[in-house]
């Protein structure tokens, strides 16, 4: 179909290859960061690191909502899934994740939890309504999610249904690159941006990354949109002149979705969040405003807010700031399988060290 | 997770829809889609919900776009 084959294009591709070859700059080297984590996904499928000028570094970032959530958000999914009044309701990339003590939704639904996996979270009405238990949404992921888990929150209240709720662990994603950018030791040039993040988001957020000399190119995740934006970024950085470009015009629009933008800032607030192996981030997170507060998860079982503390011996936390690869990670392989994760970016089928898992071991 | 595929849509009604992916239907809702659409188009689909209406001609564009982005280095190379 159009918007994908057309995208895989051999000929054009090894085009785009040639002219990055000519035009990167051998005397330097070029650090560009995916991300998202089904960019990181693309590059490894496609083989795309190892086909490019040795000088230019693809390196995966933060890019999946699963890797960031930190332990004790876990955590408190387990403790309210394993009370008996409560149904969870969840995307299925959540179901392996690993607690502290070795749990996971998937144990604890062997044990007799009640745990429902689905694709919308609006599916989450029609499970309360049946069940008539207290019905929990796992809310986790970005801006391209959270308008989602908005959206059932919104619905919840409007029905007046009482027995539903969403944990509120979304987080929002330039927060977290400033972060990184801010971050001397990683040296990123620039970010392949998240093309379905920017759907919701459109282009202005990452003004701040070309206000700083760094190139940013939102795109989708065929190999063609992968190469042509890294040549574009390569010649930007050349000129020396920083544009946040769209490469993405079949789905992204420059304003991106200002339906889901409303949304979001009708329901959420942002608040600063602990992400996995990044820390505190100000504002990096959303939690529900003053008027939803009869749906926030959070408040009906009240959980409080535990901070950081990361798996012992899981190198995520430099995996995803892209200062080391996957496969140095001493687990990677030996402990840490996608069959038998360890670590969350094992789990996720876009997490970092499941892609370099499946693809480039 | 947060992926989008493009889906067609298929059946509608004011808020929800039905979208083809691959061969495969699906419930979809609009309340999130900014743009008008019609029985036929292609909508990118993320969790449910329908977030962005796929714009062919954008894709021939930055098709087309993209050839000239690769041809115009083939003969400046060669001179
Ligand atoms: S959730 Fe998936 S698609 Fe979205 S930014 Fe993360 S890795 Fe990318
Ligand atoms: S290989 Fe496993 S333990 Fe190591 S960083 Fe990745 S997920 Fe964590």
């Amino acid at each position: 179909m159009k918007f994908v084959k057309d995208f895989r294009d051999r000929e054009l591709a090894e085009k785009l290859l040639a002219a990055i070859s000519r035009e990167a700059d051998t005397s330097r080297v070029y650090r560009f960061m995916e991300v998202c984590g089904s960019h990181t996904m693309a590059v490894s499928r496609f083989g795309l690191r190892s086909l490019l000028p040795k000088n230019i570094e693809l390196v995966s970032g933060p890019g999946c909502p699963v890797c960031v959530t930190p332990q004790w958000e876990i955590d408190a999914i387990f403790e309210i899934a394993s009370r008996e009044d409560v149904t969870i309701v969840t995307f299925g990339d959540m179901i392996r994740v690993p607690g502290s003590r070795g749990e996971s939704l998937q144990k604890l639904r062997a044990d007799g939890a009640d745990i429902r996996i689905v694709f919308s979270p609006l599916d989450t009405l029609k499970i309360a309504e049946e069940t008539g238990k207290n019905t929990v949404f796992i809310g986790i992921g970005f801006e391209t999610t959270a308008p989602t888990a908005a959206a059932l929150a919104k619905t919840a209240k409007e029905l007046g249904t009482a027995n539903v709720f969403v944990a509120p662990f979304c987080k929002t994603v330039p927060e977290v690159m400033d972060v990184l950018l801010a971050d001397e030791t990683l040296e990123i040039d620039g970010f392949l941006c998240p093309g379905h993040v920017s759907v919701v988001t459109g282009l202005d957020i990452y003004k701040a990354v070309t206000a700083q000399k760094r190139s940013a190119v939102v795109t989708g995740f065929e190999p063609l949109d992968i190469l042509s934006s890294v040549l574009e970024m390569v010649r930007q950085h050349n000129k020396g002149e920083y544009e946040v470009k769209n490469f993405y015009t079949r789905a992204v629009k420059n304003e991106g979705n200002l339906k889901a933008q409303a949304l979001l800032k009708e329901v959420f607030y942002q608040a600063d969040t602990d992400w996995r192996g990044l820390g505190r981030i100000p504002k990096s997170g959303l939690r529900f405003r003053d008027e939803y507060q009869s749906v926030d998860a959070l408040a009906k079982f009240g959980i409080q807010e535990t901070g950081v503390t990361d798996l012992k011996g899981c190198k995520c936390g430099d995996v995803l700031k892209g200062k080391m690869k996957p496969s140095a990670c001493p687990m990677f392989d030996n402990g840490c399988t996608p069959q038998n994760p360890y670590g969350p970016c094992m789990v996720s089928s876009e997490g970092s060290c499941s892609a370099y898992y499946k693809y480039e071991r | 997770m947060c992926l989008g595929f493009p889906g067609k849509l298929i059946e509608m009604d004011d808020f929800k829809a039905v979208v083809d992916i691959d061969g495969t239907r699906r419930e979809v809702s609009l309340m999130m889609l900014p743009d008008e659409v019609v029985l036929g188009d292609y909508v990118m689909v993320h969790a449910g919900f329908a977030i962005a209406k796929m714009d062919p001609d954008e894709a021939q564009k930055t098709l087309e776009a993209l050839r000239e982005f690769a041809d115009l280095l083939d003969e400046e190379g060669q001179l």
